[in-house]
């Protein structure tokens, strides 16, 4: 662990000296100073992290020198948030935000970023109000809109045969999302519908009830340290129904820490690192040789963030701001997904995977087995007036 | 809902009880003697958990782990009060609560340099993975069982020790009257450090058993600590006795309400919202119980009336 900071921080320095250097010798012609607010200490660092290095990957392979990167760190905290991205605007005047993780932080953030002309790229929270009546021309979710890995796993369980799921969320608004998504596909009944206390991480007595109902499946959104008790908890119950989640529970960064209890278990993802295409393939390995782990979903989220950036800094003047977003809605860039493209909404249009959690060698990773969604765009995106 | 079902409810209320009084004995025993507040308690609780994994990883025995883990955080209890905390007891209990505060966020911060950001890896021992058959035909985790048993043997043990012995004597001592034991020719700072290890051995204890069924995270601490707080304003303050009552009670409460609370709006409301209104009000529900027992007693159940 501290190699790898070592070695993020060594090329932090790198990035941070050749960006002073720039000005100097070069007439900076569309340079871009990126603000950065993400996650990167307390609860959900590690989502954080992944997303920065992702993004700061790219960066660095593109060798483009006109990029400036302003990182800042929003503890999880929406006050925080909001004054960093004060801060980035009016004094550090930044011309594009992205980075942050939490979809409250990110309503808090957004409108108000994108009101004061900013571009704001989302390379995790995609909350359903921004992707509906609250869309902006200003604002492009390059990860995914909140619902879709839900609606996906919905899907899944439908084409599994699966009759009655029992359905279990944190209460909070993303959790309601989640619950409300995979209904939405899902054509079975509902056994049993449960929300927990947001950041629970006993999970005895609702296990107890999963026991005591008829169901045949189980779903469940737990993001984060949440999921990994649930999923321990789960695998020492005694229950053996199939289990369906979305992939924020199984991701690289805390499959290591469930263990032998995700083995087998089915996820929905829109990305893999088997994704067979040549960017995803020198992303994984080149990502793997930088930090010394697997990528993750938000790393491939951070990477492909930085990507679109550079690909419409190629076409527009950031100063253009229409020409700039034009260059941005056309996404021409190759991303680790395969075919990448932005609906009306400024939400991508993508496939979405189910995977199943597999050991290779001692890490415990993803596999993709199924399609569960094709050409899927989100389901607020009729609302979006642009 | 069945009383099979019920049963089972009840145990998982009981084992998250005894949990909380592991975490709560040693956070009223250093209130209790040593006048002191000290909200790195979950700090340590944290570090338990920490050195469990380290040491299960390092030589996959559980055992090595759940005692490395009472060891490591008694031994960081003795040195934080060895190298901090005595410079505190006479100071008042905004002190107290600012310099503990700053320990708390200088252990997650050390704890996050050393092991990183991901969640740590710590198994539950294949001997005490899977259901055991109880009478009446419930299917209960044998880990879970075996966090119950433990935690009563604990709470035998400390009443003993306390009760029983010569060094429970003067922590009684310590608890009424703190010059008179200093009178009596009692060393008092090699009482302090003790009760103070001996805290914060359990607190590690509750975070290695704990940690095996959830994850060992930076923070998991936290929100423990918050319950530990209810659970001996509850019990009264500096009371073992009270703790364990309080966090059986509130173990119950929380589990109980947590599953009744949606069933019983379920028969007026759409299940979904039942589902969500219940929930929102079962979190609620260890507090309120709070606010009554202080209603009827407001030095908690087992606490010494105010003079």
């Amino acid at each position: 662990m501290i190699i790898r900071r070592k070695a993020s921080s060594l090329g932090l320095a790198l990035l941070a000296s050749c960006t002073l250097l720039t000005p100097a010798i070069s007439v900076a012609d569309n340079k871009v100073k990126v603000g950065m607010i993400t996650t990167l200490s307390g609860g959900g660092a590690g989502l954080g992290i992944d997303v920065h290095d992702g993004f700061m990957l790219a960066i660095a392979q593109s060798g483009n020198k006109n990029i400036e990167v302003v990182v800042e760190d929003d503890q999880r905290k929406p006050d925080v948030a909001v004054q960093l991205a004060d801060q980035m605007i009016q004094s550090e005047k930044v011309d594009v935000l992205t980075g942050i993780i939490w979809s409250n932080l990110a309503m808090a953030v957004i409108p108000s970023a994108t009101a004061q002309g900013k571009i704001y790229l989302s390379p995790n929270a995609g909350p359903s109000v921004l992707a509906g009546k609250g869309c902006h021309p200003n604002y492009f979710n390059v990860a995914w809109q909140n619902d879709e890995l839900h609606e996906a796993a919905g899907a899944y369980a439908t084409d599994e045969g699966y009759g009655k799921s029992f359905i279990l969320a944190p209460n909070y608004p993303a959790g309601k999302d989640a619950l409300t998504g995979y209904k939405r596909y899902f054509k079975g009944e509902i056994a049993g519908e449960l929300y927990t206390k947001l950041g629970q991480t006993d999970y005895a007595a609702e296990l107890a009830q999963i026991r005591a109902s008829d169901a045949d499946s189980v779903f469940f959104f737990l993001p984060g340290g949440m999921g990994i008790s649930f999923l321990k908890q789960y695998s020492g119950s005694g229950i053996e129904l199939p289990v369906v989640g979305p992939a924020f529970s199984f991701d690289q960064g805390i499959l290591q820490a469930v263990g032998d209890a995700a083995l087998g278990i089915k996820n929905t993802s829109q990305w893999n690192k088997d994704i067979d295409n040549p960017t995803n393939a020198a992303f994984v390995e080149s990502f793997q040789a930088e930090y010394g782990r697997l990528p993750s979903l938000y790393a491939s989220q951070g990477f492909d963030t930085a990507n679109l950036l550079l690909s419409a800094m190629d076409k527009a003047e950031v100063d253009d701001t229409e020409a700039f977003r034009a260059a941005l809605k056309l996404a021409d860039f190759k991303s680790v997904r395969g075919d990448f493209k932005f609906g009306n909404n400024q939400h991508p249009v993508q496939d979405i995977y189910v995977r199943e959690v597999i050991k290779e060698g001692d890490v415990y990773t993803n596999k993709i087995i199924a399609t569960a969604l094709s050409d899927h765009a989100d389901s607020y995106a009729a609302d979006c007036s642009l | 809902m069945s009383t099979i079902l019920l049963i089972e409810q009840l145990l998982n209320g009981i084992q998250f009880g005894v949990m909380l009084f592991l975490m709560a004995a040693g956070l009223t025993l250093i209130f209790g003697v040593m006048g002191l507040i000290n909200l790195a308690h979950g700090s340590l609780y944290m570090i338990g958990a920490f050195a469990a994994a380290s040491v299960a990883t390092l030589t996959g025995s559980f055992v090595l782990a759940i005692l490395a883990s009472v060891v490591a955080a008694a031994l960081f209890g003795a040195i934080v009060e060895f190298s901090i905390m005595r410079r505190l007891y006479e100071r008042d209990h905004l002190d107290q609560v600012l310099a503990t505060f700053a320990l708390i966020l200088i252990f997650s911060e050390g704890t996050r340099w050393m092991f990183g950001s991901f969640p740590l890896y710590l198994d539950v021992p294949e001997m005490l993975s899977g259901t055991v058959l109880l009478p009446g035909g419930i299917h209960y985790s044998r880990y879970r069982l075996a966090i119950i048993v433990i935690g009563l043997l604990v709470g035998v043990g400390l009443y003993l020790l306390i009760s029983k012995t010569r060094i429970g004597m003067r922590i009684r001592a310590g608890e009424n009257d703190r010059e008179m034991i200093g009178a009596l020719g009692i060393d008092i700072s090699k009482l302090y450090t003790s009760v103070f290890a001996l805290g914060a051995g359990l607190a590690g204890l509750a975070g290695a058993l704990v940690g095996a069924i959830q994850s060992v995270q930076v923070g998991m601490g936290e929100p423990v600590l918050i319950l530990a707080f209810v659970v001996i304003v509850i019990g009264g303050i500096g009371s073992i006795k009270g703790a364990f009552i309080g966090a059986l009670l509130v173990g119950v409460t929380d589990t109980l309400g947590r599953v009744l609370l949606p069933i019983a709006f379920g028969s007026f409301m759409e299940t979904s919202q039942a589902a969500s209104v219940g929930s929102s009000l079962s979190s609620m529900l260890i507090y309120l119980l709070m606010a009554v027992v202080l209603l009827f007693k407001p030095s908690g159940l087992f606490g010494r009336t105010q003079s």
